[in-house]
């Protein structure tokens, strides 16, 4: 069986978020590149599965400009076997799902993470099963192989399922898929830098969607102090002032 | 023409999140001189369906076929491309809920439309159509213009106005003609959670950070929450140290909500966690750190010990 891993170029979740050009791109100086959260998720439970037997290949995959591989290198630290870069800016999710399904039709299974932390697009899993005319799986918190089914956690509104799936499948995880990220070791970036990182010329695609503009939220006004010992006036603030009680 | 909105049943019956939809999507239909039709998928008797058309839908599409219950994500977006063809819809409205961030980008494959997902307004141009959506976990948002002949959109809990119409809608069933080939997820298990306050429906949430100093500590929040009939949260390095379940983790990696009222107790406000909360109308810290983030965040404070403190909120809700 081989295995896909979406990897999506995110700035670090604790980035402080800036515009520029009258606020219609982000402000992307001095900002730190990760592996999407998720995506990382995504990757250690690929790692386990291939640890448990059954998984020849976990090969990371993603649509980006040269920038973007120094985070394909890093997951192959944390233990890919090989990397795909489809050379394009990632445009927008259609663009990218459109890339991503000229070179997934290998692998059984394609993990992608439940969104982006940057633009919170929550698109391109779902988008690159309906390319590939596969099923898909969303809000997956748990997934096993059981002989050619996949057996797997998902997430419902009110509740939680079990399920057996057929693949080839995207599974689209998210919290639960694994319990930490894995780090890369000192060895695993020696390897890495030997391991294939195959650049891929983009296809015609076209997106069908682009920012006009960006907004921050409006400042807060200033937080309400309400002295410890007379708590109980918080109630009543909430009730009368605020009117959300 | 018309505009289609998925409206999601639980065990036969809808939510307030289905009629702020429905009154979502109504409203872009009325600006854009279309009609609305909502699609429900399971078995809702029709005096359920008929709500729908008092926030403004025209015409229900009702699918009763006992096969969609697996919710099979492949099987069921058919389903839904199959209405938007019947009704000749231009626009696609989900809720950006589990399901329908599952179904929403196959469905705008297939349509050959663009996709905006988490939607928090009405679109501020239909022609071209532009509508603004929360990026960077809420820390941000973007105006998006869809580039495509057709919309899909998902849109964001709470954050628009239940309208009603006082209209009425036609109920009409419908065949989607999904063959059984469509059809690949075996469901093993359903857990539901009973007996809580959902978070994502919850009005109020009462959320603990490592201020709660243990798992043991939770007496007081959860009578508090009771009270109020108020959704559980913590922050993630409680779920982490499992004094509480995962579930209930809001944060940028847990869940997003947006509740009117968020209680914080003994949270930091690290930007991941604020990421997760920060669409809250009313923001509420308790911390004994006067220095936290948490204050920059919220609209009411207590520097304080969490321990005293909740009593007190106990004994004011009880008074009110």
């Amino acid at each position: 069986m081989k295995i896909l891993v979406l990897i999506s170029n995110v700035p670090d979740t604790t980035t402080k978020i800036r515009f520029t050009g009258d606020n219609t791109a982000f402000d992307a100086a001095g900002v730190q590149w990760i592996i999407n959260p998720w995506d990382e998720l995504a990757l250690t439970r690929a790692m386990e599965l291939k640890e448990a037997g059954g998984v020849e290949k976990i090969t990371v995959a993603n649509v980006g400009e040269k920038i973007t591989e120094a985070t394909l290198r890093k997951a192959l630290a944390v233990g890919a076997d090989d990397a795909i870069r489809i050379d394009a800016p990632a445009k927008d999710a259609f663009f990218v799902a459109s890339q991503l399904s000229k070179i997934a039709g290998d692998y059984d299974l394609i993990l992608a993470g439940i969104e982006a932390s940057d633009y919170n697009g929550n698109a391109v899993g779902g988008m690159l099963a309906e390319l590939l005319d596969y099923n898909s799986v969303s809000a997956v918190s748990g997934i096993n192989m059981d002989g050619d089914k996949f057996v797997i956690n998902r997430e419902i509104d009110g509740g939680s399922q079990v399920l057996s799936v057929t693949g080839p499948l995207v599974a689209i995880v998210q919290k639960g898929i694994a319990k930490e990220p894995r780090i890369p070791a000192m060895r695993g970036i020696m390897m890495a830098r030997k391991k294939p990182l195959n650049v891929v010329e983009a296809v015609d695609a076209h997106e069908k969607t682009s920012f006009v503009n960006f907004e921050l939220p409006p400042p807060k006004a200033a937080c309400k102090m309400v002295d410890e010992e007379n708590a109980k006036e918080l109630i009543t603030l909430l009730h009368e002032e605020a009117k959300v009680l | 023409m018309s505009i289609l909105v998925y409206t999601e049943n639980w065990d036969g019956k809808f939510k307030k999140l289905s009629f702020e939809l429905v009154s979502y999507a109504a409203a872009i239909a009325k600006e854009m001189g279309l009609d609305l039709t909502a699609l429900s998928i399971g078995n809702v008797a029709d005096d359920e369906l008929n709500k729908l058309g008092n926030y403004g839908a025209s015409k229900i599409l009702k699918v009763e076929n006992d096969k969609f219950n697996s919710l099979d994500n492949k099987a069921l977006s058919k389903a839904v491309v199959a209405a938007a063809e019947n009704v000749g819809a231009k626009i696609v409205v989900f809720a950006h809920n589990n399901l329908g961030k599952a179904l929403a980008p196959r469905v705008s494959v297939k349509l050959n439309a663009g996709l905006v997902s988490g939607v928090t307004e009405l679109p501020s141009s239909t022609s071209p159509f532009v509508v603004k959506k929360k990026v960077f976990t809420g820390k941000a948002f973007a105006n998006v213009k869809v580039d495509a002949e057709n919309v899909v959109l998902t849109f964001a809990q709470n954050s628009y106005e239940i309208v009603e119409t006082g209209g009425s809608a036609a109920v009409e069933a419908f065949d989607p003609q999904v063959g059984d080939a469509d059809f690949s997820t075996v469901v093993n298990e359903t857990n539901k959670i009973t007996g809580k306050v959902l978070l994502n429906d919850a009005e109020i949430v009462v959320s603990g950070g490592r201020g709660m100093k243990s798992g043991d500590n939770w007496g007081g929040l959860e009578e508090l929450a009771d009270l109020l009939n108020a959704g559980m949260a913590c922050s993630r390095p409680v779920s982490d140290e499992g004094w509480r379940s995962h579930d209930e983790h809001v944060g940028q990696t847990g869940k997003i909500i947006a509740p009117n009222l968020y209680f914080a107790f003994g949270i930091s406000g690290a930007i991941q966690h604020l990421g997760g909360v920060s669409s809250s109308k009313v923001i509420v810290a308790i911390n004994k750190d006067p220095e936290a983030p948490i204050f920059e965040a919220a609209d009411y404070g207590i520097v304080g010990d969490v321990f005293k403190v909740i009593p007190q909120l106990i004994e004011g809700v009880k008074e009110m």
